[in-house]
């Protein structure tokens, strides 16, 4: 279905935008709020973060938000609800992204029938890989919701034949080492590690990790189906408001 | 599939993808070194001349007759370099990294005994080291860090989360994300990804193969009983290696129980039954987490028993019901640190003092032919401030007060 949704829309499109929020930050109204001036900001797909306590994929700025939603008492509960709310109110496709215990302690069954009955499409659990996730992976095809596997450069071919096995939608290339939110310097190097991604699958290609420009989603037209922007419309969440990241995503190609 | 690193149900490699490629030559290269027999030679040898290896055992005579009950024995893992059992790790993975062929290491440290010990080990070997330490034990083990940056290591306070152990595993972690070509990260104990847990108990192994090999010579008989405290569970580990495999030896295990289980303020992920199953930090164990699968803020007297998981060795071995596990409080730990002061002239670490403690409870009611072996895996130098100031010792304060005082000046 998130293929399907992606090769239509890059019919009108040539480069997609996936943005990314925390549920929660700087609360579940606002969220809200902000979903909406992003999605009328000409977004076409959006990832809402669970949060999670530990979260080591993420860098500072995501890490923040994800402790800020938490002291603020923000339960799974209240993600699921202002989920179903989200995906009522807003036409595009919704992946969740948490870490994979918030997964296990609802259950897996359970968590992913509930992803569903909230309008929820797709999932990217970064800390499960697919050695360990023969029961998760089985319940998010159950219940009909793509799992969104991650490609990473330091990959051998090998290793990215076997996870292009498993995802379905798209894959969520990271453009580098390290944790979301650093910078990322996008040169040629980028175009090996890309071509071996195409080489496994025949999924579009989604690159995250340090797209935080105008300048960076020009560079991946043509590389890329999606362009994935997080920290950096964080950060601009932070600094200058709401409406700063309306702006920000409405110009970013 | 495979899954590999299980014991039981626990255990597993759950870490994002850009580590997946360095976790497996990790395990290569520490494939290895076990296969390879001199390269635990060349460990043993360096441990006997660099640190205190073998380290003693002690016939702690007056506390056994305080007791009136079995006959304790200390092992004496404060005697090795550094002051703790910590080193044994440190310097197991050191001699793999030189195999590897890397230049930095990083590592989270708790009390900081870990982190001395890796900015020990770094220095001997050469490498750079960059040591993470959440704020609050920064505050709490001043002089660890005074230590770790005289040694040449930059120490990193780690301003997020709650601040303490398990913040600073998630910071290395993610510098490992983002460095691992040039670095290693030295893991400090039996926790985290495939291969760690083993790879941690395996160097730690040489305390029960040693401590096996004496006892016997002196007691003429295997122990009634083994205590250790657990913290991630490596000194645990390393001691009850050596009795594993007798089913007589019973081997008990103490966490943290910091104001008591039922305030909910201590560190006790299995003897409390407050702990439950999860993943985090890359791997699956017991944690104490609420019902959304988030981390609770632990606490404890000892920094280095701070810590949200335990091994997922020891968890296994805690279903099979071959470890027993105790938690022991704050208060009674500073009493059987005092207590052992008095007795025996050694100043335990807080953290080892929960075994201390542990066993100190059951000794009066053990029969007068048993044997007690208790891992003392560090010293209390480091923990000055803390111990003087649960002692109120009045001395001590005004000393402190007039140095700042010098130090205003």
């Amino acid at each position: 279905m998130l293929e399907d949704y992606i090769r239509n829309k890059q019919k009108e499109k040539d480069i997609l935008l996936m943005a990314h929020v925390v549920m929660g930050y700087p609360s579940i109204e606002e969220t809200f709020e902000l979903v909406q001036t992003i999605v009328e900001a000409g977004v076409d797909l959006m990832e809402l973060q669970i949060p999670f306590s530990e979260p080591i994929a993420d860098g500072p700025v995501i890490l923040q938000a994800n402790q800020a939603a938490l002291a603020d008492g923000v339960r799974v509960d209240d993600c699921f609800r202002l989920a179903r709310k989200i995906t009522d109110a807003f036409d595009i496709p919704f992946l969740f992204m948490t870490y994979y215990n918030v997964v296990f302690k609802r259950g897996e069954e359970r968590f992913f029938a509930e992803t569903r009955g909230a309008g929820i499409c797709g999932a990217i659990v970064p800390d499960i890989p697919p050695e360990e996730g023969e029961s998760f992976m089985a319940a998010a095809t159950a219940n009909n919701i793509d799992l969104i596997f991650i490609l990473a450069p330091t990959s051998s071919s090998a290793r990215i034949n076997y996870l292009a096995r498993f995802g379905r939608g798209f894959f969520y290339c990271v453009a580098r080492k390290g944790v979301t939110g650093a910078k990322t310097d996008f040169s040629s190097e980028l175009d090996e590690f890309l071509a071996r991604c195409r080489e496994a699958t025949q999924l579009p290609l989604a690159l995250g990790f340090g797209v935080s420009s105008k300048e960076d989603v020009q560079f991946l037209r043509g590389k890329v189906e999606i362009a994935v922007v997080g920290s950096q419309a964080l950060r601009l969440l932070n600094t200058n408001g709401t409406r700063a990241v309306g702006d920000f995503f409405g110009k970013l190609r | 599939m495979d899954k590999t690193g299980y014991y039981g149900t626990f255990g597993g490699a759950f870490i994002p993808e850009i580590l997946s490629t360095t976790l497996e030559q990790l395990q290569l290269g520490f494939q290895e070194v076990k296969e390879d027999p001199a390269f635990w030679s060349t460990y043993q040898s360096l441990m006997s001349t660099y640190s205190c290896r073998p380290t003693p055992l002690t016939y702690a005579e007056n506390l056994s007759r305080h007791f009136g009950g079995p006959q304790i024995y200390l092992k004496r893992e404060d005697l090795n370099h550094t002051g703790a059992h910590k080193l044994n790790n440190v310097m197991g993975q050191g001699l793999l990294v030189q195999r590897m062929g890397k230049t930095r290491v990083i590592a989270e440290t708790g009390a900081g005994q870990h982190g001395v010990a890796t900015a020990t080990m770094a220095a001997k070997f050469g490498y750079s080291c960059t040591i993470y330490m959440g704020e609050v034990d920064v505050a709490r083990q001043r002089p660890n860090v005074f230590w770790m940056e005289q040694l040449g290591a930059t120490v990193v306070p780690v301003r997020d989360g709650a601040r303490i152990l398990k913040d600073a595993i998630n910071e290395a972690l993610r510098d490992w994300s983002a460095n691992m070509d040039t670095t290693h990260y030295v893991l400090g104990t039996a926790c985290g990804p495939h291969p760690y847990p083993e790879m941690v108990s395996y160097f730690q192994s040489i305390i029960g193969t040693e401590v096996r090999e004496q006892i016997l010579r002196q007691s003429g008989r295997a122990p009634t009983r083994v205590y250790a405290c657990v913290g991630g569970g490596s000194n645990a580990l390393g001691v009850f290696s050596g009795f594993l495999d007798d089913a007589e030896v019973e081997l008990v295990g103490v966490e943290a129980g910091g104001q008591g289980l039922e305030t909910h303020k201590h560190a006790s992920r299995l003897a409390s039954g407050h702990g439950s199953v999860g993943v985090a930090q890359g791997y699956k164990t017991y944690f104490l987490q609420d019902d959304d699968g988030q981390m609770l803020e632990t606490h404890s007297v000892a920094a280095g028993l701070d810590y949200i998981g335990v091994s997922p060795i020891l968890s296994a071995y805690h279903e099979e019901g071959r470890i027993r596990f105790e938690a022991a409080t704050d208060e009674e730990v500073l009493e059987a640190t005092r207590l052992v002061m008095r007795k025996e002239g050694i100043i335990p670490a807080l953290e080892s003092a929960h075994a201390l403690a542990g066993a100190f409870r059951e000794a009066p009611e053990m029969n007068g032919d048993g044997v007690v072996v208790i891992n003392l895996s560090g010293r209390g130098d480091k923990d000055i401030f803390t111990i003087a100031d649960a002692l109120g010792d009045t001395a001590w304060k005004s000393f402190i007060t007039t140095k700042a005082e010098e130090y205003r000046a």
